[in-house]
């Protein structure tokens, strides 16, 4: 492996690892508050699924940095300005209709990128993608079938679900935005061309909510930052309480 | 006594289990709805304290192992839901009875999470005492609650152990962390002991659960059982014993201990501890907030049938 490569490929790793480890966070806020014991199960389960996937994420990034930083590392010792997630999954977790659609936003992202992330010459990303994306599959079905329940429920919840589909839909474009190090790793056959899953994207998630009888937005306002460091406000708060203990005590076991 | 009622006594004297359909007294009906929800209430509401920390947890893969928890503690109480609805009560009803406070729910749960610590203690303690007490019911002659009991003991140990274990890293850790461990001990310990209910000189309801084979063995036993366990862990984690009087008696066998503060157990248990009003609270406020999703899942599920019906009209 070059060392452009190599540097590209932790840079890469440690970005869906930020990914994983956010979304995991904030769906594991939901647990005891969801609106029935099952749910709560369910939150559990995604949560674990994502923070598992930061775990593989975050080690293979630590191999490759080779500085005796841990996935622990990774996720406790960087601050807001360092973490590469995307925008839309550091968003507060919002009502339920709120999360939901989030999920069902980035549950079709991943259901795409991954099978293609699977076939990358890196052995190591192919093989923590082929694992997640058995578990994507479960949480497309999951977010889809909330959203049509949600969107053509009561008056009501299709008011909350529209709401939060026109409040998300800007925090998407970025989902699909490539860069230096993605183009390289994408050129090489390691990371995932992003730009040309966009319209697939599209379309799933538009019949998903035509479905649900909601409006799929207009293209007309976009947030970016995500990758370059360049935060919402939230995710800074997100951080602080996830990462006060293991700070407080530096150095210590767990 | 009627043929029904011998019928009845007689299966239990010879420790075949009562079933659903089965004809049973309406009294140990009522008592095992009583324990059995009470039960199923306490692992729902337990969710709460240790959820607390999930947001916080230290490391990654102490945040992977309290989700599995939490999430097995929700499992339990859905299970234990469902098999208390055999016994003709739903479960929207167990909890309006919990929310209104006629149903209780285990005591220990009313008493805050503060620090990281206090994760492995409920672990370890919490957990480990709610064992003792289930590995006995595994044998109650109620047969949806002896299955159900059986396994949630297979999860429970290993909640057990992984409280235990977290709690030993502390204990070996820097002199913070090991203050942070002798703490939740401290905190911990002697509630513990109080799940095992008041003396059973003192016990409302055991007696006749005891001829019923609901409950197996009496409290102070199960809490002797509990304290004698306990020592050598304490020991093991280079920890000082909460109780003072805590010593071997060689003749019994046993530990003695020193006496438990009745008072705080009543003063909790009658709803006045440190959080009995939050965790009734919050679970209101979910259930509440929760009103509108129900509603639309009964909307658009008779939706989907008007239109089924139509179709095939």
């Amino acid at each position: 492996m070059s060392d452009a490569i190599k540097a590209a490929t932790l840079e890469y790793a440690t970005r869906l690892g930020d990914d994983a480890v956010v979304l995991g966070h904030r769906i594991s806020e939901w647990v005891s508050y969801g609106p029935f014991l099952e749910e709560d199960i369910a939150y559990a389960n995604v949560s674990l699924d994502y923070v598992g996937r930061a775990r593989m994420f975050y080690t293979y990034a630590a191999e490759l940095a080779d500085d005796g930083r841990t996935e622990d590392d990774f996720a406790y010792m960087r601050s807001d300005r360092d973490y590469r997630n995307l925008l839309l999954l550091e968003m507060p977790r919002g009502d339920f209709a709120y999360s939901q659609v989030r999920q069902l936003l980035a549950d079709v992202y991943y259901s795409l990128v991954l099978p293609e992330l699977a076939k990358s010459k890196d052995e190591r990303l192919a093989a923590v993608a082929a694992k997640a994306v058995k578990e994507t599959k479960y949480h497309v079905r999951r977010s889809r079938d909330w959203v049509h329940r949600l969107g053509d429920g009561t008056e009501e919840s299709h008011k909350r679900t529209q709401k939060a589909v026109d409040q998300l839909w800007g925090y998407t474009h970025e989902m699909f935005d490539m860069d230096e190090t993605e183009q390289l790793l994408a050129d090489n056959g390691i990371g995932v061309d992003v730009s040309k899953l966009r319209d697939q994207w599209h379309k799933e998630v538009s019949a998903i909510l035509t479905e649900a009888t909601i409006t799929v937005p207009e293209d007309s306002w976009a947030v970016r930052g995500g990758r370059t460091g360049y935060h919402t406000e939230n995710l800074g708060h997100m951080l602080t309480q996830m990462q006060i203990v293991h700070r407080s005590h530096p150095g210590c076991q767990w | 006594m009627t043929p029904e009622e011998q019928n009845f006594m007689r299966k239990i004297n010879a420790e075949e289990k009562i079933e659903p359909k089965d004809w049973m007294p309406d009294a140990y009906r009522k008592n095992v709805t009583r324990q059995m929800s009470q039960h199923a209430h306490s692992e729902v509401i337990g969710m709460q304290p240790e959820g607390n920390w999930i947001t916080r947890a230290p490391s990654l893969r102490r945040k992977v192992v309290l989700l599995s928890k939490v999430q097995d503690e929700a499992g339990h109480g859905l299970y234990l839901y469902s098999a208390c609805e055999t016994l003709g009560i739903s479960r929207a009803e167990m909890i309006e009875a919990l929310q209104k406070g006629t149903a209780k729910y285990a005591s220990i749960f009313n008493y805050p999470t503060l620090t990281w610590g206090d994760v492995g203690a409920i672990g370890w303690l919490v957990d480990g005492a709610a064992i003792v007490n289930q590995v006995s019911l595994q044998r109650t002659s109620y047969g949806p609650y002896a299955r159900g009991m059986i396994r949630i003991c297979k999860e429970e140990s290993f909640h057990q152990r992984q409280g235990y274990e977290a709690l030993l890293v502390l204990a070996q850790g820097s002199p913070e962390q090991k203050q942070m461990a002798q703490d939740s001990l401290n905190r911990f310990y002697w509630p513990a002991l109080m799940m095992f209910g008041p003396h059973d000189s003192e016990s409302a309801h055991s007696a006749k659960s005891m001829e019923w084979k609901i409950k197996r063995e009496t409290n102070d036993d199960l809490r002797q059982k509990f304290i004698d366990q306990t020592v050598p862990q304490i020991e093991f984690l280079g920890l000082e014993h909460p109780d003072p009087a805590i010593k071997w008696n060689e003749e019994r066998g046993h530990y003695d201990h020193g006496d438990i503060d009745w008072e705080e157990f009543y003063s909790v248990i009658n709803g006045n501890g440190h959080c009995n009003r939050q965790r009734i609270e919050h679970h209101v406020a979910a259930h509440e907030e929760g009103a509108w999703v129900r509603d639309a899942i009964t909307a658009y599920n008779d939706k989907k049938n008007a239109n089924k019906i139509k179709n095939v009209a």
